[in-house]
């Protein structure tokens, strides 16, 4: 029993963040329809601005985060700006091969820039308590509690603007369709551009909790979670927002429960079988509708 | 208020509309008649800047609109009732309704724009909370009508708001238009409807293959014999 709730509160850490990143595919691949490979790396790139500030600019983890998210929401804008949006009419392959571009460029000038050192944060960059539960079998620490705190917070976030902000609105209206959205005065490209700047911002938030989390950040440390919570989206069902959120905390907790009860090994392998699984008999996803083609 | 000069729209290769010219004038119903494929929808897009024209000009209260954005057509007065509906199906009725007062700021002109909606289109109010893709057929036309109103545009682009419904809703919503019109709103109204198009509309234009081949009142159009042959079965 106690083992269980230990695994689970593992599951659910790993399952926000993956929550956190599969948020910005889903949300990008709902409005535009590109599965924005580039994502993951924008996750790496949150996690050394945060480590830099840190170090360098010898500010707290919040400044930190803060400056994280701004420079990615801002970084995500230009990449759509200069990269997909100039293929915005072309077919839908030539934007996804552009993605994959802007991904290996990510990692490859993070190689060349940064090397491939792995990092670490400096000693004390989050205080870490142990909390014991359920007499002393169970154990929390703060750095968990903040994961689940910061992401249930941008879920909350997430949800109100998208449901009762203008631009959320007007994101909804862009997904669905753009023609008739432009009909109404919206401004396309900055709905495209806001979707962008919020999915990196989510992103972000992911990437330096990742970076705390496991202490290392790397140039290509934004591969796995990023194929990961991809994966995330599309078993929730790819463009639906609380898919991406289910999706990830399931993730997240089958890794867990592999990890705890098989091997860790086998972790990896359970969950892209599951992928394909998904793929075979629920291809729109668990929370997706299979949707009938509009005459 | 609206006049087309001379206006050539091409779809990369296809030439859809090779030089129309027409013109519509304040309080007016202006219908735009034609088979399928003729230009009619091409025409209302080009007006509302979804499309560019490669040559001509389209100019609205003796401005010329030329590069400019459908925000900024929106934003003139212009509201566009694309052919389909195209409600937000995902979106609530009200909330369908907000997105057309998009670019308002002033909340209680959205207040008082619903408002009328609501009084123009009754059913809407009782269904505000529902998602629009549940609407009936009908109902969604009036929901497409009523959010291009919630800009309350001084010109009304209809494109086919008569498709797929019933005789007796087509009936009501060409007396809903014709209400619209009588408050202030011109409108151009393109029609494969041609019957009902021409008691409502004062004056029309038939469009062939891109071209504009007949114009005339109401009365000639009605008792025009190639508009009688072509279109009103007889």
């Amino acid at each position: 029993m106690a083992e269980l709730v230990q695994q689970l509160i593992n599951g659910l850490t790993l399952g926000g963040i993956y929550a956190l990143i599969a948020l910005g595919y889903t949300m990008v691949y709902g409005i535009i329809q590109l599965i924005n490979f580039a994502h993951g790396d924008i996750l790496m790139v949150a996690a050394y601005v945060a480590f830099f500030a840190i170090t360098v600019l010898k500010v707290g983890v919040v400044p930190a985060l803060v400056l994280a998210v701004v420079f990615c929401a801002l970084l995500g804008v230009a990449i759509e700006r200069i990269a997909y949006k100039p293929l915005r009419q072309a077919p839908r392959l030539a934007a996804l091969i552009t993605a994959i571009g802007v991904s290996l460029f990510l990692e490859n000038g993070g190689l060349w820039l940064l090397g491939t050192d792995f990092r670490s944060f400096p000693p004390g960059t989050v205080n870490n308590y142990t909390y014991t539960l359920l007499g002393g079998t169970v154990r929390i620490t703060s750095m968990q509690l903040l994961i689940l705190a910061l992401t249930l917070l941008v879920m909350v976030i997430l949800q109100y603007i998208v449901h009762y902000t203008k631009v959320g609105k007007a994101m909804r209206a862009v997904a669905y369709d753009k023609e008739a959205a432009a009909l109404m005065g919206i401004n396309v490209d900055s709905v495209v551009s806001v979707t962008f700047a919020l999915g990196s911002a989510f992103a972000a938030v992911a990437g330096v909790l990742w970076g705390l989390y496991y202490n290392t950040v790397h140039p290509l440390m934004g591969l796995m979670p990023g194929l990961k919570a991809f994966v995330a989206a599309v078993i929730g069902g790819i463009g639906i927002i609380p898919g991406a959120m289910a999706g990830g905390f399931f993730l997240g907790i089958i890794e867990a429960l592999v990890s705890g009860y098989g091997s860790s090994e086998l972790r990896d392998p359970v969950v892209f079988i599951l992928l394909i699984l998904v793929l075979l008999f629920r291809p729109a996803g668990l929370l997706g509708k299979d949707t009938v083609e509009k005459v | 208020m609206l006049a087309l000069k001379d206006v050539h729209v091409y779809y990369g290769a296809i030439h859809a509309l090779k030089g129309v010219t027409l013109e519509v004038k304040e309080g007016e119903i202006v219908t735009l008649l034609g088979a399928n494929g003729a230009g009619k929808s091409t025409t209302l897009k080009a007006i509302s800047a979804l499309l560019q024209p490669r040559s001509g000009e389209i100019i609205f209260d003796g401005c010329r609109l030329h590069r400019v954005s459908a925000q900024e057509v929106v934003r003139m007065g212009i509201s566009h009732v694309p052919e389909g509906r195209r409600i937000f199906a995902n979106l609530t009725v009200l909330e369908n309704l907000e997105l057309g007062a998009y670019l308002r700021r002033d909340r209680r002109e959205v207040a008082s724009a619903l408002d009328e909606v609501w009084r123009h289109f009754p059913r809407l109010k009782e269904r505000q909370k529902q998602l629009a893709g549940t609407l009936s057929g009908g109902e969604q036309q009036m929901l497409a009508i009523g959010r291009a109103l919630m800009m309350r545009p001084r010109l009304l682009l209809l494109d086919e708001p008569s498709m797929g419904l019933a005789p007796l809703l087509v009936k009501e919503i060409f007396s809903i238009i014709q209400e619209i019109n009588r408050r202030g709103t011109t409108i151009l109204l393109v029609e494969q409807n041609v019957h009902s198009a021409l008691q409502v509309a004062h004056r029309g234009y038939v469009l062939e293959t891109g071209r504009i081949v007949l114009a005339g009142s109401a009365e000639e159009l009605s008792g025009s014999e190639e508009v009688k042959k072509a279109y009103l079965g007889g």
